[in-house]
């Protein structure tokens, strides 16, 4: 009853203001009206980087520094990756600020990063002038043209009146729905203009686009059923259970059904790694148990997954035998690569739990051990040799296993791409949603360090390790820079095998052993670091790695240490390329 | 199997969306048979009708892709059979050919050729019909020196729909009537508009 009482009043005041809206609209700058806009959607950490087009903003941003922070990167990848770290880690949408020109398309391969990965960003690129817009003026670029495949809306702005609505909208799209990045693009005059400006307004509803659809209980009733008569059912989810924040009610579904559930590499972290149906990670580098039974279970029911080529495998060899249900908020996603059964269209938010109601509690004991039983058999094979070796060369899966215990599963833990990330996200515990970070759709090489500083500012409360390789890490180490300005508490583990590894092992696997240009040098990382004003150490003796690891962990600060790992180990199972998912190799 | 499909696409009047759609086909590198953009029944609401050449699947999925973008509306696809379409032609012949020759004049008005602009040196006809109709025009005047031909895309209606006035009102609520929100995944088989 109180909260309809303020409300009301909430709306006279509305009314009243709007009624003296000569008086109390006052004229601002298109830049103020930008930064207005981030302050009503709550934003308050910036990634960016500026330059000539975009100076207005940055003019504006010096009398808001109390309200917003910005972090000062030292490339606009970095910013990008930062922004979307950010939103991994704490939900929200990131926020990227970045010139014209190059500017502006340095931010490409990751906007490219958060539409494969639906990762809510609003990106604000200066522009040149309006008048100038198509003459090649200096730093001007096409870049809503540029970003126009990468992007789940963009818009050029070049009349200031335009900025609040436009960036309602921006925040809106971005982060409801299947999330994505937006770009706005704003011309400079935009940016200087002054004009009456009304309070921003929160945008909820756009015409020609409907974020979620109305549940339909029909396709929940048939999902129920197939589930109540399955007697081998398997789960598999992806990252919609984390967009959509239905971890609980996923956990909830599971649990009742008593259904075996595995991740994809975006899923992970939804399900505790230690709760007992959760049976492991799906695709080429995955579980042995969840790849072979994925062929032999009777309903797979997919969460907030998009059959990605990488987790099925050979398609016209992907669980051809069982009946197929598939949970997703994209309709374009249903009947893309594999066909439903039971298409379940909807936010999972909403479906699980009208599902769970549904299904009757089971258990399905032998099934389940069945996946233990194969858990057992990877064991031997694999998992025993790579976490707890004894004699020879360090390997990445010791690292990650002392790192678990060190941490107890409640770190965030940040990948780049390669090997380092598969043997990371196959051994890392987590005990908490949002903390595996990750670039896994575009395998962006570079992406872990700037996403780790991002993903920091994301949860400020949490310990963030960055697992990178020698290669990825060379690739954007510039922002060791910014953990230096920014003061930053980011520890960062290098696993170092001297090679770009994965490819090397391809070339190993399927080429003959011809290494061609995977044999990569590195500088000293710890002296580099150093420079940087980071602390840190390298490694490569097994007796000193959990000592070298607590002492990282312990560090008051950013930390760097590197570990002098196997150079030609393998990541092990595969699924080799072309082939199906029963065809997984243990070596 | 391939075959001949037109799509049909509602959607907000805005700079870029043309690039948006357009690549949607071209990253998949598909060609666009034939492509009509222009203002529909409903004020500020634009209609795309594009024709390609591809299987149901592909299609159907490129639809979804379409109806993705934050200002698309509405895409339907649909076999020559399920629309009525046309595309106009305009063909430039010397007079003295038209004027002269009895079978050139018998067969423009064989074709329904309308005579836009005569002048001494030469007369512009206009035709309307399907390509193939054009096609053979185009063929039979050619001896008879056509000087040049242009034709417009495809643009057709599709026999099952009832327009897009009440659709749109549906759109602009914020909380749409259950039953009126297309289901494409359970609503399969029921009239082409459901919303």
């Amino acid at each position: 009853m109180s909260s309809i009482v303020k409300e009301a009043d909430k709306k006279d005041t509305l009314i009243q203001l709007s009624s003296t809206a000569p008086v109390e609209a006052r004229e601002i700058s298109g830049s103020q009206a930008v930064l207005e806009a981030c302050i009503a959607e709550g934003v308050d950490t910036i990634f960016g980087y500026p330059g000539g087009a975009i100076m207005p903003i940055y003019d504006a941003l010096y009398d808001y520094n109390d309200r917003l922070k910005h972090v000062l990167v030292r490339h606009e990848q970095g910013g990008i990756h930062a922004g979307q770290g950010y939103a991994r880690s704490s939900g929200k949408v990131g926020v990227v600020f970045a010139t014209s020109g190059p500017g502006a398309t340095n931010l490409v391969t990751g906007l490219a990063d958060a539409m494969i990965d639906s990762t809510p960003l609003v990106c604000i690129t200066g522009q040149v002038f309006a008048h100038l817009l198509g003459t090649d003026a200096f730093q001007e670029t096409d870049v809503i043209n540029i970003t126009t495949p990468v992007t789940k809306w963009n818009y050029q702005i070049t009349d200031a009146t335009e900025i609040p609505h436009v960036l309602s909208k921006a925040f809106y799209i971005a982060g409801s729905g299947r999330p994505g990045p937006v770009l706005i693009d704003i011309s400079k005059n935009a940016q200087i203009q002054k004009f009456n400006y009304e309070g921003y307004t929160k945008c909820n509803h756009i015409r020609s686009y409907r974020p979620k659809p109305i549940v339909r209980k029909e396709y929940i009733e048939a999902a129920a059923q197939l589930i109540n008569e399955a007697k081998k059912p398997f789960v598999i989810f992806g990252q919609g259970v984390i967009l959509g924040r239905a971890e609980k009610e996923f956990k909830a579904f599971i649990e009742k059904g008593g259904l075996p559930a595995a991740w994809t590499i975006l899923g992970l972290s939804a399900l505790p790694t230690d709760h007992p149906q959760n049976v492991g990670m799906l695709g080429m580098h995955g579980n042995y148990g969840p790849n072979v039974l994925t062929n032999e279970c009777d309903v797979l029911i997919a969460v907030g997954m998009r059959f990605d080529d990488r987790v099925t495998g050979r398609l016209d060899k992907y669980a051809k035998q069982a009946k197929i249900i598939h949970l997703d908020i994209d309709p374009a996603e249903i009947n893309k690569n594999v066909t439903a059964t039971v298409p379940v269209w909807g936010d999972c938010k909403e479906t699980l739990p009208l599902l769970t109601q549904l299904i009757q509690e089971k258990q399905h004991k032998e099934w389940l051990a069945l996946f233990n039983q194969y858990t057992k058999d990877e064991q031997d094979a694999v998992i025993q040799a790579e976490l707890h070796p004894t004699q020879g060369e360090l390997t990445m899966g010791e690292v990650i296993q002392l790192l678990n215990e060190l941490t107890d599963g409640n770190a965030i833990v940040v990948t780049d791409v390669g090997q380092h990330q598969m043997v990371a996200c196959r051994y890392a515990k987590f005990n908490e949603t949002k903390s595996n970070i990750t670039s896994g759709g575009l395998g962006t090489m570079g992406f872990a360090l700037p996403a780790a500083i991002g993903a920091k500012f994301g949860a400020l409360h949490r310990t963030v390790v960055a697992v990178i390789g020698d290669g990825g890490f060379q690739m954007t180490l510039q922002e060791m820079g910014t953990i230096m300005q920014t003061g930053l508490n980011v520890k960062i583990l290098i696993l170092n095998n001297r090679f770009l590894g994965m490819v090397r092992q391809w070339q190993e696997l399927f080429n003959d052993r011809r290494y061609s240009f995977v044999d990569i040098q590195s500088p000293d990382f710890v002296q580099l670091a150093k420079a940087y004003g980071i602390d840190g150490a390298s490694i490569d003796n097994r007796g000193l790695l959990k000592n070298a690891l607590q002492k990282m962990l312990d560090h008051d600060g950013s930390y760097l240490l590197e570990v002098m790992v196997g150079k030609e180990n393998n990541v092990f199972p595969m699924v080799p390329q072309g082939c199906s998912v029963s065809e997984i190799r243990l070596k | 199997m391939k075959k001949e499909y037109t799509i049909t696409v509602y959607t907000e009047n805005q700079v870029g969306l043309l690039n948006r759609i357009a690549i949607i086909f071209s990253r998949r590198k598909i060609n666009i048979d034939s492509l009509n953009v222009s203002p529909s029944e409903v004020e500020s609401i634009h209609r795309f009708t594009i024709v390609i050449n591809e299987t149901v699947e592909v299609v159907r999925k490129l639809c979804l892709q379409i109806e993705k973008q934050v200002e698309v509306l509405k895409a339907y696809y649909n076999t020559n059979e399920e629309i009525i379409w046309q595309e106009m032609a305009l063909y430039k012949v010397p007079t003295d050919a038209v004027a002269e020759k009895l079978k050139v004049e018998r067969l423009l008005r064989e074709y329904g050729a309308r005579a836009v602009v005569i002048r001494k040196d030469y007369t512009i006809f206009e035709t309307t019909g399907h390509r193939e109709e054009t096609d053979r025009l185009v063929q039979f005047l050619e001896p008879y020196g056509l000087i040049e031909f242009v034709r417009t895309a495809r643009i057709a209606i599709i026999k099952a729909s009832s327009g897009f006035h009440d659709k749109i009102r549906e759109f602009e609520a914020v909380e749409p009537a259950e039953e009126l929100i297309e289901n494409e995944f359970l609503d399969k088989g029921q009239a082409v508009f459901t919303m």
